[in-house]
């Protein structure tokens, strides 16, 4: 499972991960991090059933966690439901239901074809740009 | 046989009583009912359409400054627009990419920004005359601004276009999206069942003068587009609207990888029911619009069929080729072609879209001629060398070193036991495998991966292949993969600078 955490400046000095790492024993693996002096963002991967743990352990620390079910996002006033990402993706993640091009959580595995083959400029990878305000997270 | 007039239809959209409905829901209309009870029962059936349409753009008039300026040279938002019409009349042309952004940002780009009411930076050269006297020019407008911003595109709405494989070894990114080597998927663009020719291929309704759904707002039929081709079933639309009354709901920029800036256009066109022909005709399914699978991994104007393919079978989702399921998917988009049609069924409804009769209908002889080339371009063939060696797979370093000192080029074309090109060395990697020691097969140190050109290919694609992959080499075969010549950078250099003394 993958973990986007956002660190806040009052907090972004402490070891948040070592200390996490040694409560939870859970084996953490940094996938990105970008620290500046206003805040801090980081992308973890940690195995499922640690996952819960980890997360409570991060919260309690005070940082903000989101659970990345889909490393891929899409702004949806950008979306025309084309259906250029479908045949594309290795993996099937994006289909059609009913015209509306709909993706399977889980199937992702950040390959990056889809985000060049989208004309409409509209998938974008989590952990290479995260942008997530301006855009949602696709999934059931 | 049953009958009604463009006047009674119309009487009915100003009443409120009109019947109408999409092209999606008229073939069930039509079995249940016969053609006959379809002309008693509906009066309008609309169509829709949403795809790249790259020949697109508009028309705009800044209105004169003061000095006044005859534009030769106008950039928006640093994408440059024609501006050989008169002084402050420009043309915009959608695939245009920008100066400072490239393909990511174009014409395209710019006509959605000015429907969506952004500023527009506009930077102006002109020539300076006693009448025109100003030299350059920079403001920033909004689509208000301009007296007049009028769409105008030469080719749209494809009555049907053929859908894309991609048989060769690598990825293709192209107008028709991006291509996955060895058939590894098929892109398609066209409403199928929705489309607006395909609805009235006879043009009893369509024609020069025809109100449409353009861009959200209200347009017209012009007359038949760029590349017209009725007699095979690739008839176009040229049509124009004004870009004030459209929304960026259905006019959409966008990007095709390596390819270029391009709008996405919804175009919907009502057709009335009027006799029992054109119910039959608006009673077409996707199994009865039948486009082909054509190979982009051959860049040649005629590319080569590989089958014949029906909507209903692209918009499944998989289609066999060889033997084998490839998955398809639109580059158009079908939710937006049939919001088009149900907007426009409900703008009919509501009386603001009364019918129009035809000035002319669209001509229903003609074809798309290839293009007449006067100059003759060399082909692989013309420059190629054809004293090449090749050797066996299994012959050791030693003789492979011997084959290139006596041959005249860098690269040593390896062939099986029936002739057929399955690899290359070159003499540096002979030179490694020697420094290396240990190696006793060439095959063991041969790309496996070898690019080769044809015979009858232009030496500008055999120059393209070349650059793309950084090779300086490209054996040269026949439809056996059999080697027959060799065609280097050297050739193309030597082309290159004949020409230039010439």
């Amino acid at each position: 499972m993958k973990l986007m955490l956002h660190v806040a400046p009052k907090i972004v000095r402490q070891p948040l991960i070592s200390s996490v790492i040694i409560e939870t024993s859970a084996l953490i693996n940094i996938e990105r991090a970008s620290i500046d002096a206003v805040s801090g963002e980081i992308v973890i991967e940690v195995s499922p059933d640690k996952c819960q743990e980890v997360r409570e352990a991060f919260e309690r620390r005070g940082v903000q966690v989101l659970m990345l079910e889909m490393p891929v996002i899409r702004d949806e006033e950008e979306c025309v439901h084309c259906g250029a990402c479908v045949s594309i993706c290795p993996t099937g993640t994006f289909r059609f239901e009913d015209w509306v091009v709909v993706a399977d959580s889980g199937k992702c595995i950040q390959c990056g074809a889809c985000v060049v083959a989208c004309p409409h400029r509209a998938l974008r990878l989590v952990l290479k740009q995260p942008q997530m305000d301006e855009t949602n997270t696709i999934g059931p | 046989m049953e009958e009604k007039s463009l006047v009674e239809i119309n009487e009915r959209i100003r009443d409120g009583s009109v019947k109408v409905v999409t092209a999606e829901e008229m073939p069930d209309l039509v079995d249940e009912l016969g053609p006959a009870g379809a002309v008693r029962e509906v009066d309008v059936v609309t169509t829709g359409t949403f795809g790249a349409m790259c020949s697109s753009g508009v028309f705009l008039n800044l209105g004169h400054s003061d000095p006044p300026i005859k534009i030769s040279r106008a950039y928006l938002n640093q994408v440059e627009a024609y501006g050989g019409i008169a002084a402050v009349d420009l043309f915009l042309g959608a695939t245009q990419p920008s100066l400072d952004r490239g393909a990511e940002y174009g014409g395209a780009h710019v006509i959605e920004d000015l429907v969506a009411g952004k500023h527009i930076e506009v930077d102006a050269e002109g020539p300076g005359t006693d009448c025109y006297p100003r030299l350059d020019l920079e403001t920033s407008l909004r689509l208000d601004d301009f007296n007049q911003a009028t769409m105008v595109n030469p080719r749209n709405a494809y009555q049907n276009y053929n859908a894309a494989i991609n048989s060769s070894e690598r990825t293709l990114h192209t107008y028709m999206g991006t291509l996955l080597p060895r058939n590894g998927n098929i892109h398609y663009s066209g409403a199928g069942i929705l489309n607006p020719i395909s609805n009235d291929p006879e043009f009893e309704y369509i024609g020069m003068g025809t109100r449409i759904f353009l861009g959200g707002g209200q347009g017209y039929i012009i007359g038949s587009g760029t590349q017209h081709d009725p007699e095979s079933g690739f008839s176009t639309l040229m049509v124009t609207g004004d870009l004030k009354g459209m929304s960026s709901d259905y006019l959409r920029a966008a990007t095709f990888h390596r390819y270029g800036p391009t709008l996405y256009v919804g175009i919907g066109v009502p057709i009335p029911m009027l006799n029992e022909k054109m119910a039959r005709n608006a009673a077409i399914r996707d199994e009865d619009i039948i486009t082909s699978i054509v190979d982009y991994g051959v860049p040649r104007r005629t590319r080569p069929l590989v089958r014949q393919v029906s909507y209903k079978e692209l918009k499944s989702g998989l289609v066999e080729i060889e033997g084998r399921d490839v998955k398809t998917s639109p580059l158009s988009s079908y939710h937006h072609a049939r919001m088009i049609s149900k907007a426009l069924k409900a703008s009919i409804e509501a009386g603001e879209f009364p019918l129009t009769a035809q000035a002319v209908p669209l001509p229903r002889i003609g074809s798309c001629r290839p293009m007449r080339q006067t100059k003759e371009y060399p082909l692989v063939s013309d420059v190629m060398s054809r004293d090449v060696l090749t050797v066996r797979e299994d012959i050791g370093i030693e003789a492979a070193a011997k084959a290139i000192v006596k041959g005249s080029f860098d690269h040593l074309p390896i062939v099986n036991d029936r002739g057929r090109l399955i690899g290359i060395v070159t003499s540096w990697d002979i030179s490694k495998a020697v420094a290396m020691g240990g190696i006793a097969k060439v095959s063991e140190i041969m790309s496996k991966h070898v690019y080769s050109a044809r015979l009858d290919e232009p030496i500008e694609l055999a120059a393209r292949t070349l650059d793309t992959h950084s090779i300086s080499a490209l054996p040269v075969v026949d439809k056996e993969c059999q080697v027959i010549g060799m065609i280097t950078s050297n050739h193309l250099s030597r082309l290159f600078a004949r020409r230039r003394s010439h």
